[in-house]
């Protein structure tokens, strides 16, 4: 049976290249960049050029605003962090957010208003998106951050992020965005795009896991979540993870270099899952159309609940991801499918696809009929499809 | 996956008893679309055994697949030995079921016990109100 892996914002498949850089980093260089010997500066030498490399990538002007992380969530977790002190020190103590951030930047933000801060959710309306005029009448004397994801990893809708920092520069607050399913997928330039702190994750974009980067413009002042030696200008203690720092460096040159090609080939291919899906009655996408990640697909189907979906799907090849409730790990479904205004009940039917370069037409047919079945399947089965065909039950998507 | 043992996906992938009895004896919902579970069950019982038993469930893998072993054990039973079935039987029947997903076989008691006493309700039998507690109500979300 073909395996079509649809689950591209969960994680991604290595990219040969990147694992062709990663190899000789763990029996040939193998020092420790700390180290003085010869063996030691080699390995300085290849975290010096990566360094330059990803600057580089992301439009950076100086490779001393990259720190290499374990990933997103420290990235995001040490971002907020040091942007809340700074604040804490001025005597502002309120912070902007949204409804639908990751929880890496959510339970940070949860955390800090434990510890006296407030902050405003902003609401992202039922396409997903925030506007720059939300943000400028959120502001007040008191705020130090705003913190506003760059793409949403389950809708995929991408936030307007050059107006909303030129709003944040103009206020002299500090900006920061989870770029986690952005980068690597649409351009993304942190000077162009008035960007103060940046987070990333390599392995979202074909890179390896466990490696990532929290880009800290030049005066954003950093404070450790970890303590320990000297590493990243003394902000981030801990030996580099070299292996991993330059299978992520090379995966993400190529995918930016190859962002021309991909992102009009992928997007063709998610118009045609999003059109072919659409066929299927009391079901409706999730999140703006126009202003999407390349390769995110987002449903809701009435009447039926995502693992049960997921389940299925897999026996015939097809992995998907869902916001229920089943699937999420928690009583609750999908605080981002419930933030753009999706009812409980919605919420747990929903479907999310994410191609990557690799995804063929031909796949994109198969998981089409695949869903088509399954989704009538369940429903075939469901008391409360039963109940929403009796008109017992009114249907929320026409 | 190995979230479910091989009994919970095999009644998942091919459930027994799905359907509806038009003309069904009894018949009891349990759940709530909101919390992402309702199961339904109907049942036929004759000479006071359950002659055919069906169900509906909206739910995840483990709620269909407790749902279907539900209506497996208790089909051409007594209502006598019908009425003893617990969540407890339901689970060790599937092999076990993960701790998160064990408010599915409650689920499963719970539709039965329903169905059983809408059908002693419609035929006025009396009965002992102490053998069908109130359904749990929902921590999640109150209902």
């Amino acid at each position: 049976m073909r395996t079509i892996y649809a689950d591209n914002a969960a994680t991604t498949r290595m990219s040969q290249t990147a694992i062709q850089a990663m190899l000789p980093y763990m029996d040939q260089i193998y020092g420790n960049p700390s180290s003085l010997h010869s063996v030691g500066q080699a390995a300085m030498e290849a975290l010096t050029d990566a360094r330059n490399r990803v600057a580089k990538a992301l439009g950076a002007a100086n490779a001393r605003e990259i720190t290499f992380t374990s990933g997103g969530s420290e990235a995001d977790n040490q971002a907020i962090r040091s942007a809340a002190l700074w604040g804490k020190r001025k005597g502002k103590t309120h912070i902007i957010s949204t409804a639908f951030e990751h929880h890496a930047v959510l339970h940070t933000l949860k955390k800090l208003e434990k510890e006296g801060f407030t902050v405003s959710y902003l609401d992202v309306h039922e396409n997903g998106l925030v506007t720059p005029e939300q943000v400028e009448a959120a502001i007040t004397p008191e705020t130090c951050l705003v913190t506003i994801m760059y793409a949403n990893n389950e809708i995929g809708t991408i936030q307007p992020i050059r107006e909303i920092g030129a709003v944040c520069r103009k206020a002299g607050v500090l900006f920061h965005t989870d770029a986690v399913q952005a980068v690597g997928h649409i351009p993304v330039n942190v000077q162009e795009d008035n960007i103060d702190l940046l987070s990333l994750s390599a392995h979202k974009f074909h890179g390896p896991k466990g490696v990532g980067v929290l880009y800290a413009k030049r005066g954003v002042i950093l404070s450790n979540l970890i303590e320990g030696g000297a590493q990243e200008r003394g902000k981030r203690a801990g030996t580099e993870n070299l292996p991993g720092i330059m299978g992520m460096t090379a995966a993400l040159e190529e995918a930016v270099a190859e962002l021309p090609e991909t992102m009009p080939k992928m997007a063709a291919l998610r118009d045609r899952l999003i059109a072919g899906l659409a066929e299927i009655p009391h079901g409706a996408v999730n999140g703006d159309l126009e202003h999407r990640l390349p390769g995110n697909v987002s449903f809701c189907f009435e009447g039926i609940e995502g693992e049960s979906l997921l389940l299925l799907l897999d026996d015939k090849g097809v992995c998907a991801s869902s916001g229920s409730a089943c699937t999420s790990g928690s009583l609750d479904p999908s605080h981002v499918l419930l933030a753009i205004g999706r009812p409980h009940e919605v919420a747990h039917g929903s479907l999310r696809l994410t191609l990557d370069r690799d995804t063929t037409e031909e796949d994109v047919d198969y998981i089409i009929r695949a869903v088509k079945d399954v989704v009538e399947q369940l429903r075939n089965m469901s008391p409360v499809w039963r109940d929403l065909m009796a008109g017992k039950r009114q249907f929320v998507i026409e | 996956m190995a979230l479910y043992s091989e009994k919970v996906m095999d009644h998942f992938r091919n459930p027994r008893n799905v359907g509806v009895i038009e003309d069904a004896d009894g018949v009891g919902e349990v759940g709530n679309a909101k919390c992402g579970d309702i199961m339904k069950i109907y049942l036929k019982i004759k000479d006071d055994k359950i002659d055919d038993v069906k169900f509906e469930t909206f739910g995840c893998g483990s709620a269909i697949a407790s749902s279907s072993m539900a209506t497996e054990l208790i089909k051409g039973q007594p209502v006598s030995e019908a009425l003893k079935l617990t969540n407890q039987a339901v689970t060790e029947a599937l092999d076990g079921l993960p701790a998160h997903k064990l408010h599915c076989s409650v689920l499963a008691e719970e539709a039965i016990k329903a169905a059983m006493k809408d059908y002693y309700d419609r035929h006025g039998i009396a009965y002992d109100e102490s053998q069908f507690p109130a359904a749990h109500d929902c921590e999640h979300c109150g209902v």
